[in-house]
């Protein structure tokens, strides 16, 4: 027994192998989801709605933009306006008809879409064991996935965006300022850290959940919850628990607002539309929650108009998009722990 | 270029250490030990089976040995690591079907396998010869692209065969390789498995439910139940051991028709040492049993057959020892190990029975 149990690794029983270890696992994984994704049907839901996202704002925001673009020749941000203005008084669901309140609407669902098969799948067709038997770490697995996943939906993404400054220039005769391409471009970063967060959520579904399907109506769920209804549902609950008397001061009104502020701040949605507007739009001077006092309300009203350089946008939505990166960070982390902890069998 | 590395890992093997071996390796599942105190050596370029019912603890033994589930206690080693300190050194020379295997439906076979070679660092020329390499040693190659989701329960397992190959392994390990596979395929698959072990050299661990079935491959089998090794050897010695304290013999002749005839054969017969029941066939196209006791007295039954046949001018038509089915010698030691399980089982017990099976 203690002749057994003495150690016996010896370097000549080790077969030698001719071969490296592949160092990244999680490429070979990432490069096989981008094929798998490009050639599904997901992706061409994925064009088809990026694509109406993109493209019915724009159709109905042609006209006005033209209009102002000749009254308004040589200001700037004009091409910008593109993304943030929409047709005249429509708005659905208290959401204006822009593209970019658009492609916030449609981000999320895509994220989903795109992950909430991506580990329950593996398992209920027997790829799993077979998959993790190979010589790849466990993570190489879930990083793959959301590195494929976000890489194609980035590109379509970007290759959208492209298509409509090239639609600006072309049909509309605006031309981008070096400013306003880098602020679409920083832009496009925050909508695919946005998109990440969604991706990150689909994942973690997909590794608790058993079943796909199950999975992305929970998915769904959550994106009706959080984006569709989540201002609404906010304000319902805090009218609900903080009573503001009818004869309230005007103190009393701003401090429950700015208490919908804070918790609507804590939904990803709120973060990505106020990050997105400030970044769009250099008029915009705050991030559209309520002001602290009433000088301070006060004061913003005898502001003169006026356009916010790149470094200060930047510096008033930089928390949310360090907020963002933080939830998607926590979601994705939550999924990496779960997977790393589940039993390979069923 | 594998071939320079798997004739040192051959030297390399014979004067160190077996390919799979475990000590006390123990899971537990909550209050329930999946596995108990497993001691488990396998030898290099044998195939050895791993024999139990459902739930005995073979799936979560084999994920022990891949490094793809946590021991409670024990230790492990494969190809010279232990699997759960260095997984990727494991997996990179342990080839591995599992139960139930499935592939990417919308994806060739042949593409399924350029997946698992590109994971394993496979790319280009030389990872397409191995695929087809092992596409035809499966016998796969015509319909290797053809989508995955058209392939039989059969076929897929044959691809997932070819699948642990690709990597080109020093140890195969085989989770239910026969279950759900009709009869013909089975033979296929199991005369495939022999190939392999006989052509490459590999060393196959291959567990099933289905005893009778792999018992014709096995060199050594291992008989596991709740978690724990109750028999491990070569079919013969685990008939020995799990046996009556007998051993049969057939006997066939022609021309013992009569009652009379037949009455001075069985004399005969009963009259040859260690012989201790003659039992008469049934119609007259069976062969006679003869029960030896003690066993090891069957090859001197066997020449004493003869020698009374050529004395008294019997016509013999054929004579075999009859080894116990492995079903039978699976039930025998299960209830022995149950019977066995209330008190302490000797730990002597395991390693004698392996060291028997050494001769």
């Amino acid at each position: 027994m203690t002749e057994a149990s003495a150690p016996v690794a010896e370097p000549a029983s080790v077969p030698v192998l001719d071969r490296p270890i592949p160092p990244r696992g999680w490429v070979v994984i990432g490069r096989k989801e981008i094929g798998d994704h490009v050639s599904s049907a997901r992706f061409v839901v994925l064009l088809i709605v990026l694509g109406l996202a993109a493209g019915i704002p724009l159709y109905l925001a042609a006209e006005q933009i033209r209009n102002l673009a000749s009254q308004v020749s040589g200001a700037q941000a004009v091409f910008l306006a593109m993304w943030v203005i929409g047709a005249q008084d429509s708005s659905i669901f208290q959401l204006n008809v822009t593209i970019q309140s658009f492609v916030g609407l449609a981000a999320p669902l895509l994220g989903i879409a795109f992950a909430f098969d991506a580990v329950n799948g593996e398992r209920s067709q027997g790829t799993l064991p077979r998959l993790i038997s190979q010589p790849i770490y466990r993570d190489d697995i879930i990083n793959g996935k959301f590195a494929g996943a976000l890489a194609v939906i980035s590109l379509v993404l970007v290759s959208v965006m492209i298509f409509i400054a090239g639609f600006g220039m072309i049909r509309l005769g605006i031309v981008p300022s070096l400013g306003e391409v880098i602020r679409l471009g920083l832009w496009v970063v925050v909508t695919i850290v946005y998109v990440g967060v969604w991706l990150a959520l689909g994942l973690l579904l997909s590794v608790a959940v058993r079943r796909a399907a199950t999975s992305a109506l929970m998915g769904l769920g959550s994106w009706l919850l959080l984006v569709v209804f989540g201002k609404f549902i906010v304000n319902l609950f805090i009218a609900f628990f903080i009573r503001v008397p009818a004869n309230g001061t005007a103190q009393e009104q701003l401090q429950v607002a700015q208490l919908q502020d804070f918790v609507t701040r804590l939904l990803p949605t709120t973060l990505y539309t106020e990050a997105s507007i400030v970044l769009l739009n250099p008029r915009a001077t705050s991030t559209g929650g309520t002001l602290g006092t009433l000088g301070q309300y006060d004061q913003a009203q005898q502001q003169i108009p006026s356009l916010l350089s790149l470094d200060q946008s930047l510096l008033l939505v930089w928390p949310h998009i360090v907020a963002l990166v933080a939830i998607m960070a926590v979601l994705f982390a939550a999924a990496y722990i779960r997977f790393m902890r589940q039993e390979v069998r069923a | 270029m594998s071939g320079a590395g798997r004739t040192e890992s051959r030297s390399g093997r014979i004067r160190t250490e077996p390919p799979i071996r475990t000590r006390a390796l123990t899971k537990q599942y909550g209050d329930l030990n999946a596995v108990d105190g497993l001691d488990l050596e396998v030898r290099a370029g044998e195939i050895f089976g791993l024999l139990g019912a459902n739930g005995a603890g073979k799936t979560t033994t084999i994920l022990m040995l891949l490094g793809l589930t946590e021991r409670t206690s024990g230790a492990v080693r494969v190809v010279g690591f232990d699997p759960a300190r260095n997984p990727l050194e494991v997996k990179r020379r342990v080839g591995y079907l599992p139960d139930a295997v499935g592939f990417y439906d919308d994806m060739t076979g042949r593409e399924n396998l350029r997946y698992t070679a590109r994971l394993n660092g496979l790319k280009g020329q030389v990872a397409e010869q191995k695929i087809e390499t092992v596409l035809d040693q499966v016998r796969l190659s015509d319909r290797a692209d053809d989508r995955a989701g058209t392939y039989s329960r059969g076929m897929l397992q044959r691809l997932g065969i070819a699948d642990a190959l690709v990597k080109d392994p020093t140890v195969l390990i085989l989770d239910e390789p026969t279950t759900a596979i009709d009869p013909i395929g089975v033979v296929e698959i199991l005369e495939m498995l022999r190939g392999l072990v006989r052509d490459r050299g590999v060393t196959m661990l291959l567990s099933s439910h289905l005893l009778t079935q792999v018992q014709s491959v096995c060199d050594r089998v291992g008989i596991f139940a709740a978690g724990k090794l109750v028999g491990i050897g070569t079919v013969p010695e685990l008939a020995t051991r799990f046996g009556e304290g007998d051993a049969h013999v057939e006997v066939a002749f022609e021309g013992v028709s009569d009652p009379a005839t037949s009455d001075r054969v069985a004399g005969f017969l009963a009259a040859i040492q260690d012989v201790a029941e003659v039992r008469r066939a049934t119609s007259l196209l069976d062969p006679w049993t003869l029960v030896v006791r003690p066993p090891e007295s069957a090859i001197r039954v066997r020449e004493a057959v003869l020698a009374v046949s050529a004395r008294e001018g019997l016509h013999l038509t054929s004579i075999r020892s009859v080894v116990a089915s492995l079903d039978e010698i699976y039930t025998k030691a299960v209830r022995a190990a149950g019977l066995a399980s209330g008190s302490h089982r000797p730990s002597g017990d395991r390693p004698a029975a392996g060291g028997r099976a050494v001769a």
